[in-house]
């Protein structure tokens, strides 16, 4: 707990008088890959931005770490197409930043390529990327991706998130990311919270998915569910964790102390 | 040369010096509309200027700052969207500067030099006013440069990265005031906005990096200036108009010019 890079407690986010965000809890700690998921306006991005101290919580209270070093990569960039910019000069609005660091954030993101081009003219998938890399430059402590496979094709999407995952490996940094691609996010991710303006639900990826509130939350309008689930057994299978599907070990954790959903 | 054309000249190039930096902000924020309103008030600025018996330049100036907080608080406090704000500002503050000025009986004023200029009339007091106007602009644009860059990318991941984002926007704002005022002696109230606009739009096209934007827009600003006093001093045609119509001139040249490869 006291190792925390963030820690939520009791965060309630109003707008116009309509409840966002109800009563959240969330943690991230060192190393640790958190997953935001949850339907569209489950208020995703308004807790990013809680977190991220763009946004003040109407109550309740968001910790940071001291002096904690943030790398942020936004959904998208949007440059005006008269700013004439660089992918280098764009990563070198990092204080501090040179060619050489500039170069090897890229090719670590495998984006190196585009270092000269404008940035208005790098396509989406690289542009992820290059968001990546100027996270990657603040030597972040906690990353916080939004929606980091936007705009990305299926194929590309599970690269970057292999691609997060070795980062977090390498870094050690903390993760906290959004995203709604249920069945890819699964196998990468150490926690995963569901959220629909309150935490429905969280905790390992295999307790969550046998979660009933998960299953309403997902279950009743969307079909990449059954998608999600077809993966999710086969991923479960590749990790060897031979745990049969009505295992009971698989769903102890079902409907534990995180599930606010009522 | 004639005193009057040799200040003529320093107050034009010294003017086309901070417009080039600034008015690419200009651009690339899309504050265009912004400048021109401040431009109006300038009109009001002047007619308080005689109402409290005090300097038209202070009076001015001060008058435009105060209008861009005000604008910068009622875009935060209010719902109307910027360009409407900017549409009932804009005529009702000229119009309130014209109304207050036909008032006062015991003051005859030129008034075609304050909405066109009147730049061949500009005294050495002026033109202190302009260089030391300019000079501060200039000094706080270099030094303030990465950050006003960086807010103009991306507001939100400037914020994260812990510039001061409303402090940096606000500080733009005031710039632009300033250079407004200074620069109604120049080419009038109706005719500033074009100045900073139309060299940072011609340089736009050639330019590879915000840098080479900003000084190409100096250059081709200071050309304008020339062009402009040259043009005025063999037809005798009016100054502030000469110089606004050789930029425009530049503007359309930089569309027959081949654009660099990029």
């Amino acid at each position: 707990m006291s190792a925390a890079l963030i820690r939520l407690s009791e965060v309630c986010v109003t707008f116009a008088g309509q409840n966002v965000l109800d009563n959240i809890e969330l943690n991230v700690e060192p190393g640790q890959i958190v997953t935001l998921i949850g339907p569209n306006g489950a208020g995703k991005t308004t807790l990013v931005k809680a977190v991220l101290g763009l946004l003040k919580p109407t109550s309740g209270s968001v910790w940071r770490k001291p002096k904690l070093r943030v790398g942020y990569m936004p959904q998208k960039l949007h440059v005006d197409p008269t700013l004439p910019l660089s992918v280098l000069r764009f990563l070198r609005l990092v204080p501090g930043v040179d060619r050489a660091q500039a170069l090897a954030a890229l090719k670590e993101v495998g984006a190196e390529k585009v270092i000269d081009s404008p940035v208005q003219s790098v396509s989406g998938g690289e542009m992820q990327r290059v968001l990546l890399a100027r996270a990657l430059l603040r030597k972040p402590e906690l990353l916080v991706l939004d929606e980091p496979v936007q705009g990305v094709d299926v194929a590309g999407q599970a690269e970057l998130y292999s691609l997060i995952t070795r980062l977090r490996d390498r870094h050690g940094c903390g993760v906290l990311m959004v995203s709604h691609d249920l069945h890819l996010v699964m196998s990468t991710t150490d926690q995963v919270v569901c959220l629909n303006r309150h935490v429905c639900c969280s905790g390992h990826p295999e307790q969550v998915s046998g979660d009933p509130a998960f299953v309403e939350l997902f279950g009743k309008n969307a079909q990449s569910l059954a998608i999600y689930h077809h993966h999710h057994d086969h991923a479960h299978d590749l990790h060897g964790s031979v745990v049969s599907e009505d295992a009971p070990t698989a769903h102890t954790h079902v409907h534990g102390e995180g599930c606010k959903h009522g | 040369m004639a005193d009057f054309l040799f200040y003529a000249l320093l107050a034009g190039l010294s003017l086309a010096v901070v417009a080039g930096p600034l008015g690419s902000f200009v651009v690339w924020r899309r504050m265009a509309y912004f400048g021109d309103t401040l431009s109006h008030a300038a009109l009001l600025g002047v007619a308080m200027g005689f109402l409290l018996d005090v300097s038209p330049a202070i009076a001015v100036t001060v008058g435009c700052l105060l209008l861009a907080v005000l604008l910068v608080t009622l875009q935060q406090r209010q719902p109307l969207a910027s360009d409407t704000l900017l549409g009932i500002l804009a005529p009702s503050t000229l119009s309130l500067g014209l109304v207050v000025l036909s008032f006062m009986h015991e003051v005859r004023i030129d008034l075609m030099a304050y909405l066109f200029g009147d730049l061949l009339a500009i005294s050495p007091t002026d033109l202190m006013w302009i260089m030391g106007g300019s000079a501060v602009v200039l000094a706080l644009l270099v030094a303030l440069w990465r950050p006003l860059l960086a807010i103009t990318v991306h507001e939100e991941l400037a914020t994260v990265e812990g510039l001061p984002v409303a402090a940096l926007r606000m500080t733009l704002m005031l710039l632009i005031a300033v250079v407004i005022a200074v620069a109604m002696k120049i080419v009038g109230v109706l005719l500033i906005t074009s100045l900073l606009i139309i060299p940072a739009a011609a340089a736009q096209r050639h330019a590879r990096s915000p840098e080479q934007m900003a000084l190409g827009a100096t250059l081709l600003g200071m050309l304008a200036v020339c062009g402009g006093l040259a043009l005025s001093w063999f037809k005798d045609t009016p100054a502030g108009p000469s110089i606004v119509v050789c930029a425009a001139a530049l503007f359309l040249l930089s569309f027959v010019l081949p654009r660099r490869g990029v």
